[in-house]
């Protein structure tokens, strides 16, 4: 065991010279290079040998330092039977975390009001949560790979501002029907990607978030085209609008109005429509369409020789976390109070499912917890101006080489007798789609 | 012979391009009875599960199932996961396809969907935790409990079902068919993979199910002690047809039988079982 865990300083060095060599081919050109105009607008061009060297070594020692680090975590990638003390110590800790972040949250605007950037990154975070826990459903539970999440955040978002301007319909109003026309054009995805699986169906499923993005760009006259739509009603408390006239909450109460009511206002409402997501998903899981969801994710072809219907289970799938999709959409509509498709693009589908995959597909706590590293780690990181994304996206490598199922990877039973065991992240399968 | 088939499959062949796996087959299994098809390896048995349990459609003929109340289907008709819906014919694989990153008693749970479903009112009765609800999935989890019991793995219901040993896998599959409350069950080679003891405890389970479900049960094994002890009824393919049909006693005597699994001719068979009487 010792033996296999040790490679050895040789298989070390020859992995380190193998990584510099390749970073030589690649950096050659690139930062060895370095091509300008000279003054008659001829191409000159400069060596950069210093720099190159430097990151040639840079990689060298890099591939070093992770193998060292590798080995000092432990095997990667081999079977590992998790301890039933650690399964136990995490399970524990797992109870305690959920509660403390919860607490936490609500007391975000108390603690903090007078801070606008934070409450205004909470309001994002608890966003990201909330698409992250629709897709989980999808993803996580079902384990369809859906690669175009973001679809069904622009038809909730469009829903509620083209219904909000054109017929003056409340925020009340429009929210369940954002979800409703969300989950419908969930289900409209669903049916044709019903026979694909894995590749093929993240394919598709990307495609039809180009789809919608690239409708609404071009139906200039419904949705307004690249310009958007703007003046999308701020929402109100329950008809009372938050806004510093006679009739506003603050007269009302007889105090003092503050653009922070709003913003504090729109936090407790993402606060209550993720919670109301998380709440849903919870129940849904100990209900049998729940668990058919994780038996088609564990084997499809078990299911259908237990009677289960795979079309309908795929699509109510798909429809839950697109009408979770769509509350989020509307939210983010009567937030922003202007929704262009500039925010629908690809990269949104890419990072919800970056934060579901990081927090440990199905796991409803890690999912938040990813959402809260991913959104509020990306602002901690802001001071390192260019070499954010860098740094950035060096964590998450070793965040997955540390943890290959996401910070949450061990699958809690439904229903239980006797022991309320998590299941090893080993055995619980990801789907074929 | 058929006196009251509950499934009667009338010249049934299954055709893969130029290859015929199963060629104008046709035999009757018969109620609360144990029915084994068996037959070498390539014989067709498995296709012909797969056309009875709808993974496939047969390229002709028909498989016609009969309920105790008289109810007839027709399971050509049906397809995927009606066969188990509808039609309560429920069925084991060769290969063990358990829920592995669910529960042993998960796994009964799914397999109790559609009653399930339907007593929470289509999720919806469930998610506001109506008290119909409540009962219907305790009544669920009490036929789990009693399924676990029955296959000796109630110490074991909240373990991952891929972390259990094989044979406790085999068991817990046929379970979790059983939990489907199937009229018809069938098990595609149930003993594969067991020792003799394992064997043993899986003929009392067969047996017992037999007796106290009034199930009828269809399985293919190549395990004979299996197969001579717990069948009533014994059909024999080689080759995509029928080569002999009876008795366990009657089979085991039939000289085509034992050309078939020795892979002699039929003249060589008959000349080595008389120089043995």
């Amino acid at each position: 065991m010792q033996a296999s865990r040790a490679p050895g300083v040789a298989f070390i060095f020859k992995k380190a010279l193998i990584s510099a060599l390749v970073a030589l081919v690649l950096f050659s050109l690139m930062i060895g290079v370095r091509t300008e105009p000279g003054p008659q607008g001829l191409l000159i061009y400069e060596t950069r040998f210093g720099e190159l060297a430097a990151m040639v070594a840079t990689v060298f020692g890099g591939s070093i330092v992770v193998e060292l680090l590798r080995q000092w975590w432990g095997p990667v990638g081999t079977v590992r039977v998790v301890p039933p003390q650690v399964t136990s110590a995490l399970a524990v800790a797992g109870r305690w975390v959920a509660p403390v972040l919860l607490v936490f949250t609500f007391l975000v605007p108390v603690i903090f009001y007078n801070e606008r950037y934070i409450l205004d990154l909470g309001i994002l975070v608890l966003t990201y949560v909330m698409l992250g826990w629709g897709l989980n459903v999808v993803v996580g539970l079902a384990g369809l790979l859906d690669l175009g999440y973001v679809a069904f955040y622009a038809v909730g978002a469009y829903s509620y501002a083209l219904l909000a301007t054109n017929f003056g319909l409340s925020f009340w109003v429009c929210l369940p029907l954002a979800g409703i026309l969300a989950a419908f054009w969930g289900v409209l995805l669903g049916f044709p990607v019903l026979r694909l699986r894995g590749d093929y169906l993240a394919i598709v499923t990307l495609a039809f978030g180009e789809i919608i993005r690239l409708v609404i760009i071009n139906w200039q006259s419904l949705t307004g085209g690249p310009n958007g739509v703007t003046g999308i009603p701020r929402p109100t408390m329950f008809g009372i609008p938050l806004s510093p006239g006679d009739d506003g909450l603050a007269a009302l109460l007889g105090i003092e109005f503050s653009p922070t009511h709003r913003i504090v206002f729109l936090f407790y409402l993402i606060l209550a429509l993720a919670l109301l997501t998380n709440w849903v998903t919870i129940r849904l899981r100990r209900l049998p369409i729940g668990r058919a969801w994780e038996a088609l994710r564990e084997d499809e072809v078990a299911c259908r020789a237990l009677g289960i219907n795979t079309t309908t289970t795929k699509l109510t799938a798909f429809a839950t976390g697109a009408m979770f999709g769509g509350f989020a959409g509307a939210f983010f509509a009567t937030r922003q109070g202007f929704i262009s498709p500039e925010s629908f693009t690809f990269q949104e589908s890419a990072l919800v499912l970056a934060i579901v995959v990081l927090g440990g597909m199905g796991s409803q706590l890690g999912v938040a917890l990813a959402a809260l590293a991913m959104i509020g780690g990306f602002e901690l990181f802001r001071g390192l101006d260019q070499y954010r994304m860098l740094v950035f996206g060096m964590a998450m490598v070793l965040l997955m080489i540390w943890r290959p199922r996401g910070l949450i990877g061990h699958r809690a039973p439904t229903v239980f007798l006797e022991r309320n065991q998590a299941i090893s992240s080993d055995l619980v399968k990801e789907g074929h789609g | 012979m058929s006196v009251d088939p509950i499934l009667f499959v009338d010249h049934l062949s299954m055709r893969f391009g130029g290859i015929v796996a199963v060629n104008d087959l046709s035999f009757g299994a018969e109620r609360r009875q144990i029915t084994a098809l068996i037959g070498p390896n390539g014989a067709g048995k498995t296709t012909v599960f797969n056309c009875i349990t709808g993974f496939y459609k047969p390229t002709s003929g028909s498989m016609r199932l009969k309920h105790d109340d008289g109810h007839k289907i027709q399971l050509e008709q049906l397809n995927d996961f009606r066969i188990s819906k509808q039609a309560k014919v429920a069925r084991t694989f060769q290969n063990i396809r358990l829920f592995p990153g669910m529960t042993a008693l998960e796994n009964l749970m799914v397999a109790q969907h559609n009653a399930l479903m339907r007593a929470s009112g289509l999720t919806f009765l469930g998610l506001i935790g109506a008290p119909s609800w409540r009962v219907a999935e305790k009544k669920a989890i009490d036929l789990a409990r009693t399924w676990l019991e029955r296959i000796d793995l109630l110490d074991r219901a909240d373990d991952a079902a891929g972390n259990l040993p094989y044979g406790d896998q085999r068991r817990l599959e046929i379970a979790r068919a059983m939990c489907t409350e199937p009229a018809l069950l069938c098990l595609d080679e149930p003993a594969a993979g067991l020792n003799a003891r394992e064997s043993a405890s899986l003929s009392e389970l067969l047996l017992s199910i037999r007796a106290e479900q009034g199930t009828s049960i269809l399985l293919i094994e190549h395990d004979m002690s299996v197969v001579m002890e717990i069948s009533d009824h014994v059909v024999v393919m080689d080759y995509g047809v029928k080569i002999a049909e009876g008795t366990p006693q009657h089979v085991r005597d039939d000289p085509k039988v034992i050309a078939a699994y020795l892979g002699a001719d039929e003249e060589e068979a008959i000349a080595v079982m008389e120089s043995g009487t």
